[in-house]
């Protein structure tokens, strides 16, 4: 293998670095990356790692651009919303440089075709940052043997590390198990700045580089993590764990298994077209008990952030969290619809006030998006 | 004495603060006066029988507790702990 002469100009201030030099410019030519998911991580990865001329680039993404997107997803512009995400990735990257080979895989990574995917490349990152593909991904990259270069982000907080490097630990040594869905509070709940993407993801970008080449001290065995708001990184050490499920020495987790169900997390979304349950009621039904002046209470149990986005001004607003705390301002014989932004939230605040004794609470399926969508599109939707 | 690190996702249960200093001579101790003073706290970080929760880590300073002694490691004045459950920001 050798660089052409383009390529040499390309990466001439790769190859005046002695720690790179030609011999590390072709260590990077001859690796196989594959990036999972080319999200929020995976944009400034994608753009990073074909930039630095990674010789081959998988993606895996089946996920398609919208405008919620583009607020840190930066290898995604505003004309791509509506494209699949991997088209419009690979797009960009091939255009930042012609000389890397982008291979798009446009699939779910599933227990059924991981292993198949992963083989074929040097090593994993994961880009996702959801549970059931980061359990997925960790598995797969334990059984294979292969790096898994991680990164995850909240609101103003990351995580990042190297799994299953040469033997060390793995996500399962760190969180044996995910949190079931409710506990923590999930994606569209939290928000994230949308910069830290950028932050975590070069993180990962770095250690990517950083393997392939063989220099440096790789992030392995060290959990970082980095506070945007107080602008600090702290480290703490992640030990392999001898009784880790996947990768201890009585490993019970021999093959892949359904991450789905391991993170509590149904396979499809509940449909919007679904039947209405007993404990629901339709924003339209809603509407009329307003426009009629029945009396009733409606509850909003978004956050005040939100409520002061976009809200029914007939609405209470009650924060999910305060919920327990405030039942005395409520009459448990009084007719109550509660809300929050699609429906989630508001599901957990009416089992709350049911299992404290309220007779008639039920739940506005679909939240303020599909008021918006069904009763008035003034409504802005976020 | 020790000082405690909030993350993010659990700032919600102690009154939005990024940091707590609670008294205690072990790691356990810090942990229930902590509970103590935000009993809302308790259920995310336990289960109902008292342990840890398998996606919350507890470090002392950059120990993780489960490998020097768990709740019995002595946690002096001037030691840090911290929280720091699994995140995950993306979507599904
Ligand atoms: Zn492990």
């Amino acid at each position: 293998m050798t660089l052409s002469k383009d390529e040499i100009l390309r990466y001439s201030r790769h190859l005046i670095v002695p720690e790179v030099g030609m011999e590390g410019q072709l260590k990077l030519k001859a690796a196989k990356v594959l990036l999972v998911g080319t999200g929020g991580l995976g944009a400034p990865l994608g753009l990073y790692l074909a930039a630095a001329g990674i010789g081959r680039i998988g993606l895996v993404d089946f996920d398609v651009v919208d405008f919620t997107n583009l607020q840190r997803q930066v290898i995604h512009f505003t004309k791509d919303v509506g494209r699949p995400k991997i088209d419009s990735a690979a797009e960009k990257m091939q255009a930042l440089n012609p000389n890397v080979e982008i291979v798009k895989h446009e699939v779910a990574l599933s227990s059924e075709n991981a292993l198949d995917i992963l083989k074929d490349y040097d090593l994993v990152v994961d880009g996702t940052d959801n549970f059931p593909t980061r359990y997925l991904v960790n598995d797969a990259c334990v059984l294979l043997g292969k790096p898994n270069v991680y990164g995850s982000i909240f609101r103003f907080e990351g995580q990042a590390t190297i799994f299953a490097y040469e033997g060390g630990p793995c996500y399962r040594c760190l969180y044996p198990e995910p949190p079931p869905p409710g506990l923590v509070p999930s994606c569209a709940e939290g928000g994230v700045l949308g910069i830290l993407p950028g932050t975590i993801g070069l993180i990962q970008a770095t250690e990517t580089v950083k393997l392939i080449l063989g220099i440096g001290e790789p992030l392995v065995g060290r959990l970082l993590l980095y506070d945007a708001l107080a602008m600090r990184f702290r480290e703490l050490k992640l030990r392999k764990n001898p009784e880790c499920p996947v990768c201890g020495e009585h490993r019970t987790i021999t093959r892949l298994i359904d991450y789905h169900q391991f993170c509590g997390v149904p396979q499809q979304p509940p449909k919007q077209e679904s039947k209405l349950t007993e404990s629901e009621i339709e924003v339209t039904e809603v509407k009329e008990k307003l426009d009629r002046g029945d009396k009733f209470v409606l509850i909003d149990v978004r956050e005040p952030h939100e409520y002061q986005i976009c809200n029914i001004p007939a609405a209470k607003l009650i924060p999910l969290g305060e919920v327990g705390k405030r039942l005395g301002e409520l009459d448990p014989e009084a007719d109550i619809v509660i809300h929050c932004k699609s429906g989630m939230r508001s599901a957990r605040a009416c089992g709350i006030l049911r299992a404290a004794g309220f007779k008639h609470v039920r739940n506005m399926k679909g939240g303020i998006l599909a008021w918006s969508d069904q009763v008035d599109p003034s409504v802005p939707k976020y | 004495m020790a000082k405690i690190l909030i993350p993010t996702p659990l700032r919600q249960f102690t009154a939005k603060q990024d940091s707590v200093t609670v008294p205690g001579a072990t790691v356990g101790e810090v942990l229930a006066a902590l509970t103590t003073e935000y009993p809302d706290l308790r259920k995310q970080i336990f289960t109902e029988e008292g342990k840890l929760r398998s996606f919350v880590n507890v470090y002392l300073n950059d120990e993780d507790i489960r490998y020097i002694g768990k709740d019995a490691a002595p946690a002096a004045d001037g030691d840090t702990l911290s929280l720091v459950p699994s995140i995950a920001g993306g979507t599904h």
